[in-house]
């Protein structure tokens, strides 16, 4: 680059401070971004903006959108027809979550007798995390089968062995939220005993061997080394299994169609029913708005988590 | 100085340090063995239900007491299954889409990976948490919207339909930009030095270094995409354009809830490939969730 040039630069407002300093490399780094941000702007921040202004319109395809302002909100906390499929949803939401200390119980339990070096625990580990990787789809087909009302569907077989009367499983208003949970345990623990077990194996061993000096026994030892030393993990784990259940789709649509009575409808299912089956775009916007404020807390609650380790060493 | 703690007479290592001493030793590993068989067994029955299912007539699926295997291996239920729905389609619907999202996530990431680990530029603190806060953000929410988008672009029963929306994941960026921030500083102005170009940097020397981070990222991109279900079943209507997973709700819902042989047969057609595919690249996925803590 010759004199003249260089006075040209600086002389050119256009030219000066930052975008000399920084202009090619910005222009770049944009270039390299464009493809994630056209992505990220038509399919996640507009979507977004869109469902909260839809959640103020009565829009019921295929007539055209109208302003209501809250009244989407206000019919579903206490309209006479909407509220109570509303507040039931809300309801099985949380029953829904019952599955998450089930699953982190039997999941420690299972991560902890893996944590041992014998021939053979890869088997099971293997066994343990097969279900995870199976589609849900096809795991809810396998299960519809487990389920099966007649005497010759494998639980009421099992049943009919033990001298118990035979049940309607998925079709029973009282059974089909509790089977949906069990099948959801079966699936989803193979994922909590990995991050178990990794959190097992990051405890350093020095912590037990004191304890073993200090005289402590096995529960002593779970009660002051292990649970204290894995409660990062725990709650990384429960933080993600809440998530999970509120997004909890696939088992419901391919299982139960969020019946019978209601009883398996979720939050998820209903924004789904109502958008998706009724044609309420503005109903269903308000649905996920309430589901995003709720998956937002939960996931800012999950940073401030990570952030503190909840435990310091 | 651990090293005499764990060789000290007496001194339990860790394994034993969690379940017992030593003496107990050779008992405890036994009844563990038990308990795990036991727990395994129950985890795995309903896959061997399921086979077991897939090759019996149907007077032996609806008998009464159960057997647990078939009385002959019948493939019928599989050749039944097959001609019944054009599995054949849904396998090359859900390999294509799986593919392409997998692949395209691969190239959009490292390319912002590459800008906000090797670059600096105005607004890149701003873009990068912008770009994170996508992760707070789940399918569920951006649902209506962007089946609207796409059934503006009349993107319905499409392939872009299914494809680009997934096209940028803020995980993997998160995930690539660790890895090419790992890379030394010096490696990158020798190649500056010898005029090797960004793209060139980034494609012949960033990207074959940090290979087993692109391939876990890539593993689950494609387990992921494999295995959803909402947007799938939300964006297709034509039977042709159907991926596994709705194809089989779809062949199950449809043939009235009867034929459950063959409906097993499916099943197994279904899960047996993503299973094959585990055993082979089982380690690298099993690390991949243990260090990253992703699953989709």
């Amino acid at each position: 680059m010759n004199d003249s040039q260089t006075t040209l630069i600086k002389t050119n407002p256009f030219q000066s401070g930052w975008w000399r300093r920084w202009g090619e490399e910005t222009f770049a780094a944009y270039a390299f971004l464009l493809p994630s941000i056209l992505v990220f702007i038509i399919f996640t921040f507009f979507p977004v903006i869109f469902s909260i202004v839809a959640s103020f319109l009565k829009w019921n395809l295929p007539y055209k959108a109208s302003f209501t302002g809250v009244e989407n909100y206000t019919s579903l906390i206490n309209g006479p027809v909407t509220s109570p499929i509303f507040w039931q949803s809300v309801g099985n939401t949380f029953y829904f979550m019952l599955g998450i200390p089930i699953n982190m119980i039997l999941a420690l339990f299972i991560a902890i007798s893996l944590n041992r070096r014998l021939p053979g625990v890869a088997i099971f580990r293997t066994a343990f995390f097969l279900p995870t990787i199976t589609s849900m789809a096809a795991v809810s087909v396998v299960w519809m089968w487990l389920y099966h009302p007649a005497d010759y569907g494998l639980f009421n077989s099992l049943l009919i062995e033990l001298g118990v009367p035979v049940q309607r499983w998925l079709r029973d208003p009282a059974l089909a939220m509790p089977c949906l949970i069990l099948m959801g345990v079966w699936h989803g623990m193979g994922y909590n005993i990995v991050i178990f077990l990794a959190g097992l194996q990051a405890i350093p061993r020095e912590l037990y061997e004191v304890a073993e000096i200090d005289g402590a026994g096995t529960l002593a030892k779970f009660i002051y080394v292990t649970w204290p030393q894995l409660s990062p993990t725990t709650f990384y784990i429960l933080v993600i299994g809440v998530i999970n259940s509120l997004q909890a789709f696939t088992e419901i649509d391919v299982m139960t169609q969020g019946g019978p009575l209601n009883v398996t409808t979720t939050l998820a299912y209903y924004l789904y029913q109502e958008a998706f089956q009724y044609f309420r775009i503005g109903m269903g916007s308000s649905v996920a708005v309430i589901l995003f404020i709720l998956l937002l807390a939960l996931t800012l609650l999950q940073f401030r988590g990570l952030e503190s380790k909840v435990y310091y060493e | 100085m651990n090293e005499t703690i764990t060789q000290l007479p007496g001194q339990p290592r860790m394994h034993t340090a969690i379940f017992g001493r030593r003496p107990q030793k050779a008992l405890s590993a036994g009844v563990w063995y038990l308990i795990l068989g036991f727990v395994s067994l129950l985890v795995v029955i309903p896959f061997i239900w399921m086979l077991s299912t897939s090759f019996k007539s149907a007077n032996e699926v609806f008998s009464y007491p159960i057997s647990w295997l078939p009385n002959q291996l019948r493939w019928e239920n599989y050749v039944n299954a097959w001609k019944a729905a054009p599995f054949a389609r849904y396998f090359f619907n859900s390999f294509f889409i799986a593919f392409a999202v997998t692949f395209g996530q691969l190239i959009s990431c490292s390319l912002a990976a590459f800008a906000f680990a090797r670059m600096n530029f105005k607004g890149k603190n701003f873009m990068f948490t912008l770009f994170l806060s996508t992760t707070m953000i789940s399918t569920q929410v951006t649902l209506i919207p962007s089946f609207l988008v796409i059934k503006y672009l009349n993107w319905q029963d499409t392939y872009q339909g299914l494809i680009v929306p997934f096209l940028a994941n803020a995980f993997g960026v998160f995930m690539i930009r660790q890895a090419f921030l790992s890379l030394p500083r010096e490696l990158e102005d020798a190649a500056k030095l010898d005029g090797c170009s960004r793209l060139r940097f980034l494609w012949q020397i960033a990207i074959p270094l940090t290979r087993p981070v692109l391939s876990a990222q890539a593993l689950f991109a494609f387990m992921g995409n494999w295995n959803s279900y909402l947007w799938p079943l939300v964006v297709t209507n034509r039977q042709e354009m159907r991926t596994l997973q709705i194809g089989l709700r779809y062949f199950v819902s449809q043939e009235g809830g009867t034929q459950w042989g063959v409906y097993m047969a499916a099943a197994v057609m279904v899960t047996i490939p993503v299973i094959l595919f585990y055993f082979l690249v089982q380690k690298s996925f099993v690390e991949g969730i243990a260090t990253t803590g992703i699953k989709r």
